[in-house]
């Protein structure tokens, strides 16, 4: 903002000190107790815990799966399952992992705790829907889990025609669950995008919103303008099954590509809203652990938007081996390198942020570096992909496979640990042990590297993906990989059991362990069930490193919503910028 | 930020601050949600194109089979119910408690109308074997892809019906709480959101008509 109107924007307001306090008596968790209140609470804390606890099941879930799938790619032949029952363990690994882990675990689980507390709200602002988001995702996954105890799902988490309306196994079950999984994700994302847009509290002006909040903003766009096409596409193919309407099917006379364009439609931008999200994490980190105002805000912030537009243009590059038209082909290809343009400069901002910042190496930064070095491996290997020529080589083989899952396991995921560590002290108000942690994040390391690295030389070599057998010469290949998967493994059960025992062991956090100047370390820890005791008035920026700690203070609304008054309260000249 | 009474509504919910931010909150969700059932219908529209560009001669014949005349009183039924949806928003706004409820009434009334034309559209439809997909038995005219044309009907005017019926129980939601007296000048967000939905279901069957029946 320009110095001119700095000097006109000068108002009185009432200040509170910046110190929360240490030992809260009341909390969320305080606040109401019991089953049925979890069951039935409209808070966005609450919720947000109880979605964490979902997607922590189901990725526990889906990487059980994994294993089991690399314990039997061990031996090139059989090792110890069925073919057929590895196709049903690859297809449900994919779509518990995408639908059920991935899509929801930013947004709905951390973005949910953490929105409404960056902006200075009470709650998001449809608590109510909020409740139903995650209802609805549980009866998804009901739908899906009968479609596991009754004859399973072959078909790949794409759901491909004609093989999905030709298989004998229970594709309705999967395809309803998605369907309705997808009103889920529709609702955070309509939920978030008017809560940041109506609900933030004076002073947030968009210059100074949280890096995270727009990347969940971009996120929810995403979500609201692709899911509802994944819907009527799934409702479609459910009907094909159900009664031949012949849009997809070629045997009643539809068009399998046709199926193939309306998938990618929502699933290209579904990767995007995996993502985005975990990129506003790392945005939020590598500040704190940096003590460093963000390089390039704008650059960062409005990148995130152009991602999520490009991204919607893009999703051609699944099909380019299915008979798509050249032209359409090579626009395709030209779209999908623009896509590294905005990433590109992501990246360049993160590490312009570390240049001669104060880098203090606790685990959620560990976190932030193992995304950074997976995240450009995965993002490069996937303009590789968005090449014409190299992916008529590389498609369908494990090259495809090592490259999804160092974005999304690499990326998102990591960008996921960084931020649940980050913030566990602000959810549960307990420290997590840093000793373990880094242990941890070490062994997911190595164990990532060593599991997806060989699926790289594998898949140039021509290994193809999802299949049962293998030639010899991939032996040690796979070997190495599935040594890895339990390295992985390994580093994220000790995650788990460090994570859960600081439940109840943990050292009281404090409300500010990283000295961090986002708005949501100036709450307690647990925070209280209204987030601030009253509603905050935004006086510094998000990433004001430059100022002293001692410097933050909240201005006071002059409402208080009937709260607590304020015992620390002053009359002094701030500036509102 | 607007000055902040001591004493709070009882429509107030505790997270918003005063009535403005939530009727503004609760109208703009409405539209981001209505967006999001432009793409769901988006998906079956783009269907529609690809199958017409592909079957032009189909189309035209196909649609031959679809009854005009009670296509276009529907479309009639349908804008008046828009109508009357709207006016049911001005006199919540004004004040008027009966012209709210009547005039809401005649928008459920008006929806029932519509969904009677369709019975009976469909059921017409399904004595002579114009069933979707492979259940299509019908032989009046010859085309080898003759059952798609119905399954894009039926799929495009069944899920728009289903909308309908959702637009009728919120209405009918509507009516009951009017009925209580909860809605005056100072609150009427329900009223008016739920207009918003009703505007896309009217919005929505203003481009199936033309696009199903009136094909030359």
């Amino acid at each position: 903002m320009a110095t001119a109107e700095v000097s006109s924007n000068i108002k009185k307001l009432q200040v509170k000190r910046f110190k929360p306090a240490e030992d809260p008596k009341n909390t969320y968790l305080t606040d109401e107790k019991g089953l049925w209140a979890w069951l039935t609470t409209v808070d966005h804390k609450k919720i947000g815990l109880m979605y964490l606890g979902a997607v922590a099941f189901f990725f526990l879930l889906g990487g059980l799966l994994a294993l089991a799938l690399r314990t039997e790619l061990w031996t090139p032949a059989k090792t110890f399952i069925e073919a057929d029952t590895y196709n049903q363990i690859f297809t449900l690994h994919g779509a518990i992992m995408v639908f059920f882990v991935l899509v929801p675990s930013i947004p709905a689980a951390l973005g949910n705790f953490i929105l409404p507390m960056q902006v200075g709200a009470k709650d998001v602002a449809f608590p109510r829907l909020n409740l139903a988001s995650f209802y609805i995702y549980v009866i998804g996954a009901i739908f899906t889990f009968i479609a596991l105890f009754n004859n399973g799902l072959d078909t790949g988490w794409t759901f491909y025609t004609p093989y999905s309306t030709t298989t004998t196994t229970s594709v309705i079950w999967v395809t309803l669950g998605v369907f309705i999984l997808g009103f889920s994700s529709i609702l955070t994302g309509t939920n978030f995008i008017t809560t940041i847009h109506k609900l933030r509290a004076p002073g947030i002006t968009w210059s100074k919103l949280p890096l995270n909040i727009w990347a969940l903003y971009a996120t929810s766009i995403i979500q609201v303008l692709a899911t509802p096409v994944l819907a009527i596409t799934v409702l479609l193919l459910t009907m094909e099954r159900f009664m031949g309407l012949g849009i997809f099917d070629p045997a009643n006379g539809g068009d399998p590509v046709l199926f193939q364009h309306f998938f990618w439609f929502y699933s290209h931008p579904a990767v995007y809203i995996m993502i985005v999200p975990g990129f506003g994490i790392i945005s939020e980190v590598i500040t704190t652990f940096s003590k460093k105002h963000i390089f390039g805000y704008w650059a960062i912030a409005l990148s995130s938007l152009a991602i999520a537009f490009i991204g919607f243009l893009v999703w051609g590059h699944h099909m380019f081996t299915s008979g798509q038209s050249a032209v359409a082909t090579t626009v395709f290809s030209f779209l999908t390198f623009l896509v590294g343009i905005p990433t590109g400069i992501k990246i360049l901002n993160w590490v312009a942020t570390l240049y001669k910042g104060s880098i203090e190496m606790k685990t959620p930064m560990l976190y932030v570096f193992i995304f950074l070095f997976l995240f450009s491996i995965g993002g490069f290997t996937g303009i590789m992909l968005g090449s014409l020529s190299a992916d008529i080589h590389l498609h369908d083989t494990y090259y495809v496979v090592a490259h999804f899952h160092y974005v999304m396991m690499g990326g998102t995921l990591m960008a996921l640990l960084a931020g649940l560590h980050y913030w566990w002290p602000k959810m549960t108000g307990k420290m997590y042990s840093e000793v373990w942690g880094k242990i941890s994040a070490v062994l997911v390391f190595i164990g990532f590297n060593l599991t997806f690295l060989p699926q790289f030389v594998m898949g140039a070599q021509g290994m193809p993906r999802r299949y049962y057998n293998y030639i010899d010469q991939f032996t040690p290949f796979h070997q190495t990989s599935t040594i890895g998967s339990y390295v992985l493994g390994l580093g994220l059960f000790i995650t788990l059991f460090y994570l859960l025992h600081s439940l109840w062991r943990g050292k009281k956090a404090g409300s500010n362990p990283w000295n961090s100047r986002g708005l949501e370390w100036q709450a307690t820890s647990p925070p209280d069930f209204h987030n601030f005791d009253h509603t905050p008035v935004v006086i510094h920026g998000p990433y004001d490193y430059h100022k002293p700690m001692e410097e933050f203070q909240l201005g006071l609304a002059v409402s208080h919503n009937g709260h607590g008054e304020e015992t620390d309260v002053k009359e002094s000249k701030v500036t509102t910028n | 930020m607007a000055n902040h009474s001591t004493t709070h509504p009882a429509h107030l919910h505790h997270h918003f601050v005063d009535s403005d931010q939530q009727f503004d909150a609760a109208k703009m969700g409405m539209w981001v949600f209505l967006v999001n059932e432009i793409l769901f219908f988006g998906g079956l529209f783009c269907a529609y194109i690809v199958f017409r560009a592909w079957y032009p001669d189909l189309f035209q014949e196909a649609s031959h089979e679809l009854n005009t005349l009670w296509g276009a009183v529907n479309t009639a039924v349908l804008i008046g119910s828009s109508l009357t949806v709207a006016m049911a928003i001005r006199s919540a706004q004004k004040d008027q408690q009966r012209g709210l409820r009547i005039n809401l009434l005649i928008t459920i009334a008006l929806a029932c109308v519509f969904m009677v034309i369709k019975a009976f559209e469909y059921s017409h439809k399904f004595e002579l074997g114009i069933f979707p997909g492979e259940w299509y038995t019908y032989t009046g005219f010859e085309h080898p892809k003759a059952s798609v044309f119905f399954s894009i009907y039926y799929m495009m005017t069944g899920v728009h019906a289903l909308h309908v019926l959702v637009g009728i129980g919120l209405i009918f939601w509507i009516y009951r709480r009017s009925v209580k007296g909860e809605f005056s000048s100072e609150y009427y967000t329900p009223v008016e959101i739920t207009g918003l939905y009703w505007h896309l279901v009217d919005l929505i069957w203003i481009f199936l008509f033309p696009l199903l029946y009136l094909i030359e």
